[in-house]
């Protein structure tokens, strides 16, 4: 039914598309912006594939209606890098410790992780397992997700 | 003839190493292509009508309404579809049973897809499907297997003459005999629920057919052997008219992703409505009517035991609950032939084996193929043995255990376990799990009137995929060739090359490849390309299924690059007009052996392949380039009227050790600690088979706590179609793992290397029950139905207590 | 699972929200997380003509308070509510309890008033709000309303909010007294999932530890969050030791009504219940205790 004009910064740059009031934020990303790397799993909220940072949050992408999330600023996985093109520390770790494997919910954890890092510089281990419990990955076992956060907690934190 | 077989022992300059991955670049960047990425102008979108009944007559299909949308395309039929395409294979010969992608005439479980809309979006088809009118008339059903076996039960498939896909017996070795003889036996009845790996994301088929080139282009998140063929079969049009594009990445299969249905589909209506189409199973979709589901297993088990502790026979019944179609599940009660004894000196086995039909969603492939369950049975009749004598489980383990000193050994169902240290793994886990501080920690628990438990299991991962079970449960398959394929070009920089011939789901086989070939031709990895190519360009491929891939990719990568070496060597030999022998070739130089001043680079070799035809050996080919196809080791042989066969070539080991304990109130179990010990030969990527075993391990989990299709027997529905309701373990249940490694290198393959594919998840579920079950005997409780979820457990604590 | 077709309208103040309610005549929903809403819409079990989006209506958002009341606006994010020092500090059982509900990522967009007006029988805000006799404040274009937490959810999933009022705000009361403590346990099938079963508790204690306020709520094991006063009642003045506790809540499975589902049977949820209330109200026993010395 109802077609809206939609703009969002995402990735520090503003774009706009129109969509109907049915597009989630997910669909929206990837059809109408062609950010494919933010990927869709189950479409109801419960895998975390789609979590993208919004406004300064981790959320679900899936759970949100393009139109609702107008004006808002997104961070997807295609934004964690750099300017320079470099990895940044979380991605340089989860490299590190192999922390996937078919690298289907590695968008949604890195950006999960991400968030936790930005509030929290020294997790424990719980914290982790806290911050990335709503992300499920069929591949990993999370053992090594965890070490990458871990290590790139400390990375960061002795980069200061 | 060159020959990659053969292990001999060396040293390794990168493989085994630890060294980053190369897929994974990738993917923390955001730069994965799935399927689902792929996007053509003109791409039509697919939604599906499933039928709301378990069994019913298709009466008619009315889809006016639905095309009258505007921006709706098409409404497929399974009787249009039936009539221009052929049905599906299935494993086993099945007469009167034909597999459709569409329902045709009849829909046989609640769920199963009858029509397909095709629309301008996925959201305009799902509008249109809700629009078409299915006129049913529905029929009696049977949810249960055993009920499905009794001669009344409503018929799946009314021209099959019952229920039963497969049934066999074999009985290998006097088994009869040594229960006669035994001093003991126990029987007992475990169960396995309908599980499986339900990857993150579901199956994607994006079909377009080029009517200039006459060619079907397929992306598609494929892990299934002879894709193509299946879908040119099916499509009927030649093989070499369908090109699948293997260098999508898949997110995630564990043998589930098999999808022939819903290319056919795509394929069909692109071919059909000239345009491309694009199918992306919503998750509803792909729980209920896609390749969600896995082994659904009932194991009547009987145990010959003397009061030693000494295992004599094992007779195991397993009825598998198929769902409705054959496919390849059936086959998965095969596989375990080639395992049945466990890691154990067992002289005598026999197994019966049955595949049921039930209105219910088809079993797919999951990891391991059907050997978990089977492991699962197997390790919970060694603890019962152990129980009934008042002995140690580990103590029973190594009484039982085959020993390094007798390999290779044969068990009775005729495979020789090629190689294995099984005690030594054993010693190496129990040390990482400081098991006396563990027990310690468990009596410390039940002090405080907890109750806890530790579990251990001692299992196999047959690895290597010689699938010998195909020509076992069908004898008029005569499939003995499970073959593997990789090409290498060096181009005339001196840049080098390796083709692939099928899709990865996440095993990293980019990374395997350049290891491999890098070690072969002492070139570092990081500067080796590996691609996967697409269908029409490739060689032969079996797809990476049952585990084989270090062997059968790594083996054939292997013998590509000795095929380089070998040219390489013959063009500097020729040049420095010595025989082969009297040269070194270090890093793609060659060398006069003892006159390193005498030596000719990588580059010049290189360019005198691909410039210099003067200074080739007479009749030499041009340029640098190999192809080497490999047949599975121990292959190549039918199985004996006894079933006796060799089923896969290579054995690798894990023991288990979980700490858990169980709420005595509420049957909540929490796993403490988590020890493994692994042994799959010479480790080709230690991150990849670290990361391969923890995921497995935490597949494991799900199986045993919380993972099951449930379907309601009274109305016959799905009851678990959405992650509501399907729970898959999270970070939070999955523990932190301690892994510990053993390398018995295999004998039959080139640098030593064995499966880990299917690691963690072949001894998991095992463990876990074993570790329940240590939690509930001081209460005189048991459990061996899988999985063990709250309720369960609640359930059972509750009846003792009321 | 996308949706069916809708429209939408963002409203930027309670009574452009109200009136867009009215005129919607029952066809139109509030969305503001859409946690639960939406997963419904991809379903297309939930399938509404038109919604109101009242994310961006400010005075909907934040806790403040009313003398010895909480009032939290049914538009704040769980997480705010959860980070909240004030809501730490004089509502400590709310905070422990939004530990509870979901994840991180769906606790920062799900809102108090979502989850209230939502009414899942096992829902942790909804229990807390009957725990502690809290107020929901609803309005509509009529006018505005408060109504006791007891007689606000229906039945599961259904509330007394009539289809044009909006929730506005959930006033939760403060305890002040001294040796007041709270309890909060559920059970999970995972981390994160919908409680089996669910108990709530909050007391005070006398300065010779004996009970003189206590309130318990039970969530999951009937149609509709469950205070137990006959369990209160057995403990008021009670020294609150294990044995008593046991014995107050021995019977609480009279005062449930659960439903059976695949993931719990309805005996199942009425002893996790139980286990769930004695723990419960153990925690809370010994917080009050803590607190005093």
């Amino acid at each position: 039914m109802s077609d809206h004009d939609i703009a969002l910064t995402v990735n520090g740059r503003r774009m706009t598309s129109r969509a109907e009031a049915r597009t989630t934020l997910v669909d929206f990303l990837r059809d109408n912006l062609n950010l494919t790397g933010t990927h869709v799993g189950c479409e109801h909220g419960v895998c975390g594939a789609c979590s993208v940072i919004m406004d300064g949050r981790p959320v679900r992408s899936c759970l949100i209606y393009a139109v609702m999330a107008d004006g808002a600023e997104i961070t997807t996985v295609e934004g964690l890098e750099g300017s320079d093109g470099a990895l940044s520390p979380l991605q340089d770790a989860f490299w590190e410790t192999h922390a996937m494997q078919c690298g289907y919910c590695t968008p949604g954890m890195l950006i999960a992780a991400t968030a936790l890092l930005a509030r929290n510089p020294d997790p424990t281990e719980h914290e982790i397992r806290d911050a990335i419990g709503g992300n499920l990955c069929r591949c990993t076992g999370y053992v090594q997700i965890v070490e990458a956060v871990q290590i790139a907690a400390r990375a960061m934190r002795e980069a200061g | 003839m060159d020959d990659a077989t053969g292990y001999v022992p060396r040293e390794f300059k990168y493989v085994s190493h630890k060294r980053r991955v190369k897929e994974d670049r990738r993917f923390i960047t955001g730069r994965g292509r799935y399927a689902a990425d792929v996007r053509l102008p003109g791409m039509k979108h697919v939604a599906m009508v499933s039928s709301p009944y378990p069994c019913a007559w298709i009466k008619g299909v009315d889809a006016s309404a639905a095309l009258a949308l505007p921006g709706v395309h098409y409404v497929l039929t399974g009787e249009e579809l039936f009539a221009h395409t052929n049905p599906l294979l299935a494993g086993v010969d099945v007469p009167g049973v034909k597999r459709t992608p569409l329902a045709y005439r009849k829909a046989r479980y609640a769920g199963e897809w009858v029509a397909a809309v095709c629309a301008d979006s996925r959201a305009l088809a799902e509008d249109a499907a809700e629009l078409v009118e299915v006129e049913y008339e529905p029929l009696p059903f049977v949810i249960d297997p055993e009920e499905s076996l009794k001669p009344d039960a409503p018929r799946v498939h009314e021209d099959h003459d019952s229920n039963v896909f497969f049934h066999r017996k074999w009985v290998w070795g006097d088994v009869e005999g040594d229960f006669a003889r035994a001093a003991r036996e126990l029987s007992f009845r475990a169960r396995w629920s309908r599980c499986s790996t339900v990857p993150i994301e579901t199956f994607v088929a994006v079909a377009d057919w080029d009517a200039g080139q006459e060619v079907m282009q397929i992306w598609a998140s494929i892990q299934m052997p002879k894709y193509p063929e299946q879908i040119a079969r099916a499509l009927r049009i030649p093989a070499n008219a369908v090109n699948v594009h293997y260098d999508i990445d898949v997110g995630g299969s564990y043998g589930q992703k098999r999808g022939i249905r819903q290319t056919i589909v795509a394929g069909y209506l692109s071919r059909r409505l000239g345009c491309p189409v694009r199918f992306i199973e919503d998750r509803l979709e792909n729980m209920s009517g896609g390749d969600a589901h896995g082994p659904d297993r009932i194991f009547d088990m009987q145990v010959a035991f003397d009061d030693d502790g000494t295992i004599r026979s094992l007779r195991i019944r397993a009825t598998d609950d198929c769902g409705c179609y054959p496919g390849r599940a059936p086959l998965q009660l095969g596989k375990p032939v080639g395992a049945i004894v466990g890691p154990y000196r067992i002289g005598s086995a026999e197994y019966e084996a049955i595949s049921v039909s039930t209105n219910k969603t088809s079993q797919e492939a999951v990891r391991g193929f059907g050997q978990s369950p089977t492991n699962f049975a197997i390790e919970t009749a060694v603890d019962k043995v152990a129980r009934a004598l008042g002995m140690d489980r580990e103590e029973i383990r190594r009484r039982n255990l085959i020993g390094a000193d007798e390999f290779p050994w044969k068990i009775p169902s005729g495979s020789e376990y090629d190689s294995g240290d099984y005690l030594a793994v054993l010693d190496k886990v129990k040390a990482a799990s400081n098991y006396k501080v563990l027990v310690a920690r468990r009596d410390a628990l039940r002090a405080e009137g907890k109750l806890a438990g530790i579990g251990l299991s001692t299992c196999l991962e047959p690895s290597g995929g010689n699938s010998s079970f195909e020509p076992l449960f069908n004898p008029k398959n005569d499939t003995t060739t499970w073959m593997e394929s990789v090409q290498i070009r060096v181009d005339m920089t001196g840049a080098v090359t390796a083709m692939i011939n099928t899709s990865s789901s996440g095993q990293g086989h980019q990374t395997l490849v350049s290891l491999v070939v890098g070690e072969e031709l002492g070139r570092d990895p990081d500067s080796i390309r590996v691609i996967h190519s697409e269908s029409l360009a490739a060689l032969p491929s079996n797809s990476p299924v049952g585990s084989r891939m270090a062997i059968m990719m790594g083996g054939a990568a292997t013998g590509a690059a000795k095929k380089i070496r070998d040219r390489v060597m013959e063009i500097a030999a020729h040049n420095f007009q010595l025989p082969v022998e009297r040269l070194v070739y270090a890093g793609g130089n060659v060398s006069v052996d003892g006159d390193p001043s005498r030596t000719l680079t990588w580059e010049q070799i290189v360019d005198t392949a691909h410039r210099k035809y003067h200074d080739m050996p007479l009749g030499a080919e041009p340029g640098l380039q190999s192809i080497y196809t490999w047949e599975v080791p121990t292959g190549g042989a039918l199985p004996n009227a006894d079933g006796t066969c060799q089923m896969y070539p290579c054995y690798s080991f894990e023991a288990h050790i979980p700490l858990v304990s169980v709420d005595p109130e509420t049957g909540r179990i929490e796993i403490l600690e988590y020890y493994i010990g692994h042994d799959c030969g010479t480790v080709i990527s230690p991150d990849i088979v670290r990361g391969m075993t923890f995921g497995g391990i935490a597949h494991g989990i799900g199986a045993a706590m919380y993972e099951k299709f449930e379907f309601d027997p009274e109305s016959g529905q799905h009851l678990t179609g959405s992650f509501m309701d399907y729970l898959m373990p999270s970070a939070h249940e999955v523990p932190d793992v301690t892994m510990v490694k053993h390398f018995t290198p295999s004998p039959l393959t080139p640098m030593g290397q064995k499966g880990s594919g299917e690691s963690g998840y072949l001894g998991g579920p095992a463990a876990l029950a074993s570790a329940v079950n240590d939690a509930l005997e001081p209460l005189g409780l048991e459990i061996t139905t899988l999985p063990m979820r709250v309720r369960d457990m609640e359930a059972l604590l509750a009846a003792r207590t009321k | 699972m996308k949706a069916a077709a809708f429209d939408y309208i963002r409203a930027d103040t309670v009574e452009e929200a109200c009136r867009l309610l009215a005129e919607g005549e029952g066809e139109a929903r509030i969305i503001a997380g859409g946690q639960t809403l939406v997963p419904l819409m991809a379903m297309r079990l939930a399938r509404p003509e038109l919604l109101v989006d009242i994310n961006r209506i400010a005075s909907l958002k934040g806790v403040t308070a009313d003398g010895e009341t909480l009032v939290i606006g049914a538009g704040t994010r769980q997480a705010d509510v959860l980070a909240d020092a004030e809501v730490a500090a004089r509502a400590p059982l709310l905070a422990e309890a939004l530990s509870h509900v979901g994840h991180e990522q769906t606790r920062n967009r799900g809102t108090v008033g979502g989850s209230l007006a939502n009414a899942d029988p096992t829902a942790e805000i909804g229990l807390v709000a009957r725990t502690l006799d809290a107020e929901i404040v609803a309005r509509s274009s009529g006018g505005e309303r408060r109504i006791p937490a007891a007689a606000f959810f229906e039945s599961a999933m259904v509330t007394t909010l009539a289809p044009e009022e909006l929730l506005i705000a959930l006033r939760l009361p403060v305890w002040t007294a001294p040796r007041t403590g709270h309890g909060f346990h559920e059970l999970g099938i995972r981390h994160g999932d919908f409680a089996i079963a669910a108990a709530a508790a909050q007391l005070t204690l006398d300065s010779n530890g004996r009970c003189i306020r206590i309130h318990v709520g039970v969530g999951g094991a009937s149609p509709c969050p469950v205070r137990l006063t006959a369990v209160e009642d057995a403990l008021a003045g009670s020294p609150l030791d294990d044995a008593a506790i046991a014995r107050a809540t021995e019977d609480i499975s009279d005062m449930l009504d659960p439903e059976s589902d695949i993931h719990a049977g309805a005996e199942q949820r009425q002893r996790t219940a139980r286990a769930m209330a004695r723990r419960a109200i153990a925690d809370a026993r010994d917080r009050a205790q803590a607190g005093a010395a």
